[in-house]
């Protein structure tokens, strides 16, 4: 290869040809990629200046501990795992698309787009799922000398220090109508908000076990604004690549591909559909490791 | 245009395809237990009470097995290891900024903090863990 570039050394940059030996559409997505790196880049690293700007940050063990079925039981990075391997799962069937590609092989073309398309909604439901069970869990939280119950929001965050003492139970007396119909939903949540909305406000402290009660401070806020920017933004990038591998499986099952002579297409969506996995890494790296 | 070749008419050079999956596949389990080893450390920095140093320096060990995992997918995923020298390097050194970029913008929210608690002793108190409360944060900006 080297030889060959050397041999037509003049005419490389004269036009006509590639310098690169790259198709261009593979070349421009290679840049756009870069440019989208930069965008991901910049948005991890201003997270990352806000949390170096703090004196306290959740634990990410703590906020990420949840499982589908698996109710109350603390398994953290449990479900991120699994999403993480969902995407290096579809990361490895796109990859034999291209390679099915190279060798204009249809059927395979055509099978392994299928199961990276699993894959994505695969990975798109759990994240429905996580985002699902963090806005609406009900969280104890500690607020201007009484109890409040919150869910992670991108105004609020119920994962601040632990708060321990008799100072819950003074906050518990402070504590509105409605902020105590919250907490004992908490216990008994076989009872709808209108059955406990009807009790007094004596009836309801009664229901309220304050030693099962885990109560914490309000956490910084900019977590969840971060938090669901940063993986919506990816999550954006799955949907779009989810959308793209259809298309791609579409004109490949309609032989558009087999006309051109090459399925070159299948290539760039390959490229955006890892750069999606590539991500995922990172962000998997900042919010659920460190 | 050679119909075999399966490329675009602008290819000057053609590489004959790789005929096997055998780098895809090894590939996979290089990714595979990279990201076990990872979730290891995590489960070890949550489960064993260690002291700051032991932590930091597991989570440096998991930041290089993270760059590691993307160097897999797109030195072998992405084939940009296939590509031509000159072309890599188009793509891999704008990326050099991000040393720059990282460092500056975390040390920038590590000063802010530690300004912060030398000039709002009230945010110190209300905010600072108990145990961290009397070491001074500039020697702890990774927390």
């Amino acid at each position: 290869m080297a030889q060959t570039a050397v041999v037509q050394g003049k005419q490389w940059w004269g036009g006509g040809r590639s310098p690169f030996n790259v198709e261009y559409g593979k070349l421009m997505m290679w840049y756009f990629l870069m440019s989208d790196a930069f965008t991901f880049g910049a948005f991890l690293i201003s997270y990352g200046t806000i949390r170096f700007s703090q004196n306290y940050w959740p634990d990410p063990n703590v906020v990420f501990n949840a499982f589908p079925g698996a109710g109350h039981a603390n398994l953290p990075l449990a479900f991120v795992s699994l999403m993480t391997f969902i995407l290096i799962i579809s990361s490895v069937t796109m990859v034999l698309a291209v390679h099915a590609g190279h060798h204009g092989d249809k059927k395979g073309v055509v099978k392994w787009m299928a199961w990276t398309i699993v894959g994505g909604f695969a990975f798109l439901s759990c994240q429905a799922w996580e985002w699902t069970h963090m806005i609406t869990a009900e969280h104890a939280v500690l607020a201007n000398g009484s109890l409040d119950v919150v869910g992670q929001t991108v105004r609020v965050n119920p994962w601040g220090a632990d708060v321990h003492g008799p100072i819950i139970a003074q906050a518990l007396q402070n504590t509105s109508h409605e902020g105590l119909v919250k907490l004992a939903h908490i216990e008994h949540g076989d009872q709808s908000f209108a059955q406990l909305g009807a009790m007094t406000d004596t009836q309801l402290r009664g229901m309220i076990d304050l030693n099962k009660l885990h109560v914490r401070e309000m956490g910084p806020v900019a977590f969840g604004g971060f938090f669901y920017g940063i993986t919506g933004f990816h999550g954006f990038h799955v949907f779009s690549g989810v959308v793209i591998n259809i298309i791609m499986l579409v004109m490949a099952q309609r032989d558009v591909f087999e006309k051109r002579g090459h399925y070159l297409m299948i290539e760039k969506a390959g490229l955006y559909w890892h750069f999606v996995d590539l991500v995922w890494v990172f962000v998997f790296l900042c919010f659920y490791l460190v | 245009m050679d119909n075999h070749s399966h490329t675009a008419s602008e290819i000057t050079v053609h590489h004959a395809p790789s005929e096997g999956t055998g780098r895809i596949w090894k590939t996979t389990i290089i990714l595979s237990v990279l990201t076990l080893i990872e979730l290891g450390l995590g489960f070890l920095m949550y489960f064993t009470d260690l002291p700051n140093w032991v932590d930091l320096f597991l989570k440096g060990v998991i930041v290089i097995l993270t760059m590691a995992k993307a160097y897999y997918i797109v030195s072998i995923f992405m084939h940009l290891g296939d590509e031509i020298r000159n072309m890599i390097m188009t793509i891999v050194m704008p990326l050099l900024l991000f040393v720059w970029f990282i460092a500056a913008f975390l040390w920038d929210g590590g000063s802010y903090r530690t300004m912060r608690n030398r000039y709002d002793k009230h945010y110190e108190q209300t905010t600072l863990d108990r145990e961290m409360k009397a070491a001074d944060t500039a020697t702890h900006p990774l927390h």
